[in-house]
């Protein structure tokens, strides 16, 4: 029985990749779906065209194939990352490209007359953006936005096949060494899907938080 | 790291023998999901609560965690108990039923978008139950939801990679094969990427297709 606890400790370990992968894969795909897909909307052609490019390249190739990419071609051009950062890259990106069509999207649906008060407030098109259109369009945007978070948790398992010890790769691990297969791809499937279950909660959470006063303003 | 012509063509038959692999695997699994999510979405609506909870939290349970975990499960669980599988059903399996959870959503929407005078039509003439599904609900239910279901089938091509995790010789384990024997990454990984976007990108053009003919006409 002693050897299990050594077992649960390797699980333990690997959730905590895993939860580190997510994190930080949010932050990235966050920060990068706000700029393309705002860069969608730009008046420059150069700054649309740009970021139509990413998006479609993104969505359009599978997520595995630019993590090997990312992490077996990228050192040929002399870019040498760790494990952990070509998996917080690739996942990043790739649900960025995702994350940023949910921007646009929520931004246009934003109605015309709030854009004609910004104006008529005498409001230049950041400041707009910043203190009107945004904190209304952000609302609009979280539910998706909790969705591709739990599609960038699913995706780092994918991580475990370039050599990253997350929940995955530890599952393997206990298998090769105890040739036990229910308990440990029992055990991770169950912490996946309380993680999904924490992000769908804390989403819904913040939801309501943001939401708040603003049942006037919302039709 | 010099892009080389020469072995591109060279490694070009075997990635084709890999194309074919993932289009039958993604064809294959796209009926299997077409399937089950409607067994699924059926199922959900169950007079018995305890089935359709339980049904429901089981595609809740399969929605939340990774696909790359599922077919482990399906390849590596499922023999300790008898059930010996060939990789390429087991793939096929594992995005049938991940895809079917997703595709319930779809039918959901579409059966509950179905305006409830016909029901109440479907009575009045007397049908019974599975009258009224097959020649009243489910011929409206299904076309407009044809473009969703595509859009999820186009998804499950680009994750038909994870099936090499678990040998199927599909484009990407022929890549990584042909990698490994001559040591180049840069040709095989970028030409699966650029497969996959090519594919992608015809697949899109169809979907606006099937947008245009099945697609609700409204905005």
């Amino acid at each position: 029985m002693t050897a299990w606890a050594g077992y649960i400790e390797l699980i333990l370990e690997g959730a905590v990749v895993t939860i580190k992968l997510t994190l930080m894969g949010s932050v990235l795909a966050l920060v990068v779906a706000f700029i393309a897909g705002l860069g969608r909307l730009s008046r420059f052609f150069a700054v649309r065209a740009l970021a139509t490019a990413y998006i479609e390249f993104f969505r359009g190739t599978s997520i595995f194939v630019q993590l090997f990419w990312v992490y077996f071609v990228l050192p040929l051009f002399g870019i040498t990352l760790t494990p952990l950062q070509a998996g917080v890259l690739g996942l990043g990106l790739n649900v960025g490209a995702y994350a940023a069509e949910v921007v646009r999207g929520a931004v246009q649906s934003i109605g015309k007359e709030q854009y004609e008060a910004c104006t008529a407030l005498n409001l230049g098109r950041w400041q707009g953006m910043r203190h009107v259109i945004l904190p209304q369009a952000f609302l609009v945007m979280l539910p998706t936005f909790g969705n591709n978070a739990i599609e960038l948790l699913k995706a780092t398992s994918i991580v475990s096949l370039i050599s990253l010890a997350d929940l995955t790769f530890q599952a393997q691990v206990v298998r090769s060494q105890t040739g036990n297969t229910m308990v440990p791809f029992t055990t991770i499937l169950v912490i996946y899907f309380a993680l999904a279950m924490l992000i769908t909660w804390g989403i819904r959470r913040l939801e309501r938080r943001l939401s708040r006063g603003l049942d006037g303003v919302r039709a | 790291m010099e892009w080389d012509w020469d072995f591109v063509w060279q490694i070009m038959p075997t990635l084709i023998e890999g194309v074919k692999i993932t289009i039958l695997a993604t064809v294959l699994g796209s009926a299997l999901a077409a399937v089950v999510g409607l067994a699924i979405a059926l199922l959900r609506r169950s007079e018995n609560k305890a089935v359709a909870r339980s049904v429901g939290f089981a595609a809740e349970f399969i929605r939340g965690t990774p696909l790359l975990v599922q077919l482990y499960f399906i390849f590596y669980v499922l023999p300790d108990v008898g059930i010996l599988l060939p990789p390429m059903v087991a793939g096929t399996i594992g995005l049938g039923l991940h895809y079917g959870t997703y595709a319930a959503e779809v039918y959901r929407a579409g059966i509950d978008n179905v305006p409830r005078g016909q029901w109440e039509a479907a009575k009045a003439c007397n049908l019974s139950a599975r009258q009224t599904w097959t020649h009243v609900i489910l011929p409206q239910a299904i076309p407009p939801m044809i473009p969703a279901l595509a859009n999820y089938f186009i998804a499950m091509f680009k994750e038909t990679p994870l099936l090499s995790a678990i040998t199927v010789l599909e484009l990407m384990n022929q890549a990584k094969s042909v990698a490994n024997t001559y040591y180049r990454y840069v040709e095989p990984m970028t030409l699966v990427g650029a497969f996959f976007l090519v594919i992608s990108l015809c697949s899109v053009v169809l979907l606006r297709w099937l947008e245009r003919r099945y697609g609700r006409v409204e905005r």
